[in-house]
């Protein structure tokens, strides 16, 4: 290995070091740095047009970035060609050549190294039962199933001995059923190589399932880039709260500062707070985040006089039953909604129907504190690494 | 339109507009097919036999009197002219037409204009063509002959088609497929000759079908260029104003056995790539080139 990589037995970590990528006037991904640890199961989440695909398709070689360098082992790859990056890709619609078998498919890229045949049948055949999938060897991609077709890509992919895999929304084509199997599969087959893998998805409990990494994205840049625990509990921003989804996220004004309490005001709401300890100035943006399932629910006798103290009173909206617990969706005066996960034991101890009186509270350290406003602090990105290369060891 | 019938009747009811249009396409078929299978029946009249019905029996005489030259003309020489003449017009199409399909892809400076110039040539009439290249060989001082000048002028005519028929097929071109490749450490020529090429075959097949067909029976541009020896269709022309005899029939079922032989050898062996692919059509691969070959065997 070249000085300066991880000496670390897992292979593929990558740096990208103020990426910017232009079309023409468009800017797709803007001044992005990130590093993903070798061996990491990151996953790139975020909206369509985010960028994702773009900074995918740079590790892959498939565009190069218009400034900044990626590097792989510590090495800037910029301007070398896929095979000699270590990485291979699989495409999201597989981009299985029709003409071949999936034998021949597989061997491709020993095809065009110049094995000689015996060899690539043996090599393919081999890489086709680790993916369980050799008796298959003869079949046109066409005449495979979705899923096979994707364990056919992943051999392709893999027989090139890549030290990154990039998978561009590699379960999006597959019915509900099967991308759960093959979400495991890719787990399974990502420890048993032991190389990062790189996974775009839109699909936030696909990427809470499957990564250690979590990068969110949005329109270019990194919203937040952490464990995936850590951007489920503590998501940065209210759009990573937002989209990673499972909690009430209230984004308001601070109107006025009690002894340890805060008064937000949010979409003409009066919602009262344990304050943090550095708390905001008075007339400032400030949101916050609570767990839906972390919030009680109490029947109440009305509305009260006054915001109460990390309550929020309304009616029951909605009631959608989900099996192991209930979405409860409660409105207040003002026509605000505000999400209850409950326990399914809990509920049907004493069920609630829709327009009943309740109270929602919350312990005041569930309140987690949202960061307002697009760019994040140096100091809080160093933190952020520091915390997921610790993590990810 | 006649009878312009709403979609949501159900089917198995027929509207006005059922029969008015099933009549019309049988008058359609009544009046290609009609007059052909006249000329197909008189081909086969017995040696006493002339050129309108009745039949004086049958037999092969006229064909085996096409190919002894005689008072009808050079017929075997003009078949072979017009063959080795397809089979060169449709080898440089084919390759044409693929390479410029290819670098149209790009948007390269001037592109458009490169293209309205080359479907220029497809409205412009034939014969001007013709004349204009006969004219300035002439000029120059170079003699007109079947395998220069003509060759050059069918190739304003197949070129244009081919391009067109090539654009089509790369329109429904995956390109991760080359994407693939180039992930998987294949070089450019690789990625041609092992991905693209073999993807693309079906519809190549479609542009070496128009060629060989649209220069087989070329005539107005070949008419001034061809020089002293006459292509098949000239020689066809010639023979319908000095040959009473219905060897002129025979020829015209020659020609059209040969065009329904490169019909059914392109055909089938897009059916048999097909088949051989896949019983579902995959979303990405080149689309069937079938519709566009029954859409214009005529030029």
């Amino acid at each position: 290995m070249k000085p300066g990589t991880n000496n670390a037995a897992a292979r593929g970590s990558i740096e990208l070091a103020g990426v910017t990528k232009r079309f023409g006037d468009t800017v797709a991904v803007r001044n992005i740095n990130l590093k993903i640890p070798a061996g990491a199961y990151c996953c790139l989440l975020g909206p369509s047009g985010c960028g994702k695909t773009t900074i995918l398709r740079m590790i892959a070689g498939h565009e190069e970035p218009s400034e900044g360098a990626v590097l792989i082992d510590g090495e800037n790859v910029v301007g070398a060609p896929p095979v000699a990056r270590g990485t291979a890709m699989m495409f999201q619609s597989y981009a299985l050549f029709p003409h071949l078998t999936c034998l021949d498919n597989v061997a491709f890229n020993l095809k065009v190294r110049g094995i000689a045949k015996a060899e690539r049948r043996e090599r393919g055949l081999e890489m086709l039962a680790r993916v369980q999938m050799r008796q298959f060897a003869d079949r046109l991609p066409a005449q495979l199933s979705g899923g096979q077709q994707q364990r056919i890509a992943l051999a392709r992919a893999l027989i090139t001995n890549p030290r990154v895999l990039l998978l561009d929304e590699p379960l999006s084509a597959l019915d509900e059923f099967l991308r759960l199997q093959m979400r495991g599969e890719l787990k399974r087959i990502q420890t048993e190589f032991g190389i990062s893998f790189i996974h775009v998805t839109h699909t936030q409990m696909e990427a809470i399932a499957l990564a250690d990494m979590v990068v969110v994205m949005d329109q270019g840049h990194i919203e937040q880039a952490a464990l995936a625990r850590e951007v489920f509990e503590r998501p940065r921003t209210p759009y990573v709260a937002r989209f990673i989804g499972g909690q009430n996220v209230v984004e308001g004004k601070v109107l006025e500062q009690r002894s340890d309490a805060l008064l937000l005001e949010s979409g003409g709401r009066q919602v009262l707070i344990s304050a943090p300890s550095s708390p905001p100035v008075v007339g400032s943006n400030f949101s916050i985040a609570v767990r839906r399932d972390r919030v009680r629910l109490r029947r109440s006798e009305g509305p009260a006089a006054g915001p109460g103290l990390n309550v929020i009173g309304g009616r029951v909206g909605a009631l959608e039953y989900q099996g192991s617990w209930l979405k409860i969706t409660v409105v207040d005066a003002c026509g605000e909604d505000f999400v209850v996960a409950q326990d399914d034991s809990e509920f049907f101890a004493s069920p609630l129907v829709v327009g009943d009186a309740v109270n929602a509270s919350w312990l005041p350290e569930e309140v987690h504190f949202l960061t307002t406003g697009e760019q994040k602090t140096a100091a809080m990105a160093a933190a952020d690494l520091a915390r997921m290369a610790a993590g990810a060891r | 339109m006649a009878g312009a019938a709403p979609h949501r009747k159900e089917y198995g009811r027929r509207g006005l507009s059922f029969y008015l249009l099933a009549g019309f396409f049988a008058l359609f078929v009544a009046f290609l097919y009609g007059p052909m299978s006249a000329i197909y029946t008189l081909s086969f009249q017995g040696p006493t036999g002339g050129l309108t019905f009745p039949m004086r029996g049958a037999s092969l005489h006229w064909f085996v009197a096409l190919f002894e030259q005689q008072r009808t003309g050079d017929f075997a020489g003009a078949f072979g002219r017009s063959l080795m003449l397809a089979v060169v017009v449709l080898s440089l199409t084919v390759s044409m037409s693929v390479l410029a399909g290819l670098a149209f892809r790009r948007r390269f400076p001037g592109s458009t204009f490169v293209f309205y110039l080359a479907i220029a040539s497809l409205i412009m009439p034939g014969i001007l063509v013709g004349l204009g290249v006969g004219l300035t060989f002439q000029l120059f001082g170079v003699p007109t002959g079947w395998f220069t000048s003509a060759l050059g002028a069918q190739l304003t005519w197949t070129l244009p088609f081919g391009m067109l028929i090539m654009f089509a097929v790369l329109s429904r071109f995956n390109r991760a497929f080359e994407e693939a490749g180039r992930d998987l450490g294949a070089s450019n020529m690789q990625i041609f000759w092992l991905i693209v090429l073999p993807i693309l075959l079906p519809g190549i097949i479609g542009v070496a079908l128009f060629g060989f067909t649209l220069s087989y029976d070329e005539f107005p541009r070949t008419l001034l260029t061809a020089g002293a020896q006459n292509t098949l269709p000239m020689e066809i022309w010639g023979m319908t104003t000095n040959v009473t005899s219905p060897a002129l029939y025979a020829l015209g079922t020659v020609t059209t056995f040969v065009s329904f032989v490169a019909i059914i050898i392109s055909l089938g062996s897009i059916v048999l790539i097909q088949r051989r692919r896949a019983r579902r059509p995959a979303p990405a691969e080149a689309g069937p080139i079938t519709g566009v070959i029954a859409d214009g065997a005529n030029g």
